[in-house]
């Protein structure tokens, strides 16, 4: 649809508030050749219930509920493979469900599980993501990601999703990047960033020491993107428990309130019709008058540059959280930095900057752990996992990991959990010697973007600390 | 599958399929061993299994790329907010008022408005691949037409703005979206790959 009713535009509003607890992650790797899926979900819910000091049998005797995130039943060959990770984890006979959006499965397992806690029908629910991308030779899964296109209209297209996103990549580098080296060299700083970042991180399985000529010289998949500019392909799982507040507090010395909204759009991105840009909170329409002048071609909203569904997912879930202008009410976000092109889009949809601006929030150093043009603080650093550039892309797990990586910061934890020698050793890594604590100190309020292929999907899920809300429930 | 088996086909006979041939074969599945020591790790699982798609209402689309037409839809509720709207890729419903649509043939303004909107040129391909490589992917507007369509361009280099043709796979064609493609105007029919020409 173009046109909304005021029905659907309705900011959803939750029965009761919905608290973030624990989560937990695998270690994330290209291939497992000797774990089975359900021996890394044991190893989420291990560590979750390791970080508040419980057994797991103790966590798991909360569990009401389970939501079950797993993107490719073809990849693991296995379809109901909730069925089996909810019997390995010991949960059944409790009623569970499994979630499929693409790459947003992570962050609408977290939906599901948030609605679920917020109408009172659990007190505790388990959101698990796993997805395995080794079970298949490299070419047959391109065919299967490709097959997350239209079957009939893109697929037979060369089975490859490199044509159905890198169209929009194209047309964002030509209107917004108007083909300039600065630009290509702004998409790089992307990369470097999260690659290095992802060196700190002992779950990650990209970090690499890169510079920017490393990625101007990296093979070409599809012009302008280079294989540097792309994500990892990932196996690994991750979880959290949500809770109502009664549980939370008695789970968990500082439990975090969470906010989850979804968005969509088109599968086929051509059919994504010109429509009037859904404004967030701190947006005015004057902002886009002169949008066609300023950028040729650009007029056409979404059209192939922009997000709708992340759009439309911030639209609800900044104001469920009161959000304002993300840039000054959020202190970190994880976005869906699946090629370094489509991290810049999401930062137009997200508002960090207007649509058309995006590069300006890596330019002017924004989005660093620490600005390198100032030696502060970045005023929102993104992706300091590493991202899935960096740290991991194990699609059902992917936002779940995302927003566990917040949490993390938030409760003050990042850099115990990210600098413990102990667990650089299980991944059987070393700890750099110049590992770095890329904690963002102070942290109150989230945003993290679990986003699916060209965006038919995306769900935003924000974490606050209690003490800092912006909107009274 | 070995040159003595036939290919799977199905038919329809009033309401249900009818089949003929294999539609799958077993092949036995071979240990992975790790190298160090041989010990055991898993197993390979090969797969050759035929599925049935239908078309449904998309079927006419097809039918008549084999033909050299291209056809598109049109909402012609006159209760439809967006009555009027033509779309390419076609849809048998509209997403506004889900009536049906009307099929229309656009294949004279594709051959006089069909523009590229953007392109990518790619090496990677997927398994199950037939396109050549590189691959050209355009996306193709046409005037008055709402959206925008996937196809490739195997001739020629696409720019962004680059007037274009629709070309059909007329001749043994493959009874899908790769029987059509687009390419620059005024590219010469000897150019065109085996199998293709401009159409009606």
């Amino acid at each position: 649809m173009i046109k909304f009713s005021d029905r659907q535009l309705k900011i959803p509003k939750m029965m009761r508030p919905v608290f973030l607890v624990t989560g937990g992650m695998s270690e994330f790797r290209r291939s497992f050749p000797e774990k089975k899926t359900e021996e890394l979900c044991v190893d989420a819910l291990n560590m979750a219930a390791e970080l508040v000091d419980m057994s797991p049998a103790e966590l798991k005797s909360y569990i009401h509920t389970a939501y079950y995130g797993h993107f490719a039943d073809h990849f693991g060959d296995q379809l109901l493979g909730e069925a089996v990770i909810h019997d390995r984890l010991g949960l059944d006979p409790l009623g569970n469900i499994g979630i499929k959006t693409g790459g947003a499965t992570g962050g609408s397992t977290l939906w599901e599980g948030f609605k679920a806690v917020a109408s009172g029908y659990s007190d505790c629910v388990l959101c698990m993501g796993w997805e395995r991308m080794d079970e298949v030779p490299t070419d047959e899964g391109n065919h299967l990601i490709a097959s997350a296109a239209d079957k009939d209209w893109e697929t037979p297209l060369g089975h490859i999703y490199a044509g159905y996103y890198a169209v929009m990549a194209q047309r964002y580098w030509k209107i917004f990047g108007k083909e300039e080296d600065s630009f290509r060299q702004t998409m790089a700083a992307i990369a470097v960033k999260h690659r290095n970042y992802a060196v700190h991180n002992p779950f990650a399985h990209g970090g690499k020491r890169i510079d920017i000529d490393d990625v101007l010289e990296s093979p070409i998949v599809a012009y302008p993107l280079r294989q540097l500019d792309c994500c990892l392909m990932s196996v690994g799982a991750a979880c959290a428990i949500l809770t109502d507040e009664k549980t939370a507090f008695r789970l968990c010395k500082n439990p975090l309130r969470i906010y989850v909204a979804a968005g969509s759009h088109t599968l086929r991105v051509g059919d994504r019709r010109h429509m009037e840009i859904p404004l967030l909170p701190h947006e005015t329409m004057e902002m886009y008058k002169d949008f066609g002048e300023r950028f040729p071609g650009g007029d056409r909203y979404p059209g192939f540059t922009g997000f709708l569904a992340t759009r439309m997912a911030c639209y609800y879930a900044y104001r469920m959280a009161g959000i304002q202008n993300p840039l000054e009410d959020l202190d970190l976000a994880e976005l869906h930095d699946a090629f370094t092109i489509s991290d810049i889009q999401s930062y137009e949809d997200c508002g960090f900057r207007p649509y058309g601006e995006g590069r300006d929030f890596v330019e002017s150093g924004d989005c660093y752990h620490t600005n390198p043009h100032t030696g502060k603080p970045g005023r929102l650093p993104t992706n300091l996992s590493g991202g899935l550039i960096g740290c991991m892309h194990a699609v059902g797990a992917t936002g779940i990991m995302q927003v566990v990586e917040c949490a993390l910061h938030l409760w003050g934890r990042h850099g115990e959990i990210h600098g413990d020698p102990k667990r650089w050793e299980a991944f059987g890594k070393t700890k750099p010697d110049d590992w770095k604590d890329l904690s963002v100190r102070g942290a109150k309020r989230s945003l993290a973007i679990s986003h699916a292929g060209v965006g038919s999907h995306v769900t935003a899920t924000i974490l606050c600390h209690p003490n800092h809300l912006l909107k009274e429930d | 599958m070995s040159q003595n088996e036939v290919l799977p086909t199905v038919e329809v006979v009033g309401r249900r399929y009818v089949l003929k041939g294999k539609f799958h074969r077993i092949v036995p599945g071979t240990p992975i061993r790790r190298r160090s020591d041989g010990k055991l790790v898993g197993i390979t699982k090969p797969r050759d299994m035929t599925y049935i798609h239908s078309y449904g209402g998309e079927a006419p689309f097809f039918e008549a790329l084999t033909e050299g037409r291209l056809l598109a839809s049109r909402c012609d509720n006159p209760k439809c907010e967006f009555k009027g709207t033509v779309y390419e890729p076609f849809r048998i419903h509209c997403p506004d008022c889900l009536a049906k649509c009307t099929i229309v043939d656009i294949t004279d303004l594709a051959r006089e408005t069909a523009k590229v909107h953007t392109f990518i040129i790619t090496e990677r391909t997927g398994a199950f691949n037939t396109l050549k490589i590189p691959i050209r992917f355009v996306n193709i507007e046409f005037d008055g037409v709402a959206t925008i369509l996937m196809s490739y361009m195997p001739v020629g280099t696409p720019e962004i703005g680059m007037r274009v043709v629709p070309i059909f796979r007329t001749k043994n064609p493959c009874y899908d979206i790769t029987d059509l493609a687009f390419v620059p105007l005024g590219t010469p029919e000897s150019d065109l790959p085996e199998g293709f020409t401009f159409g009606k």
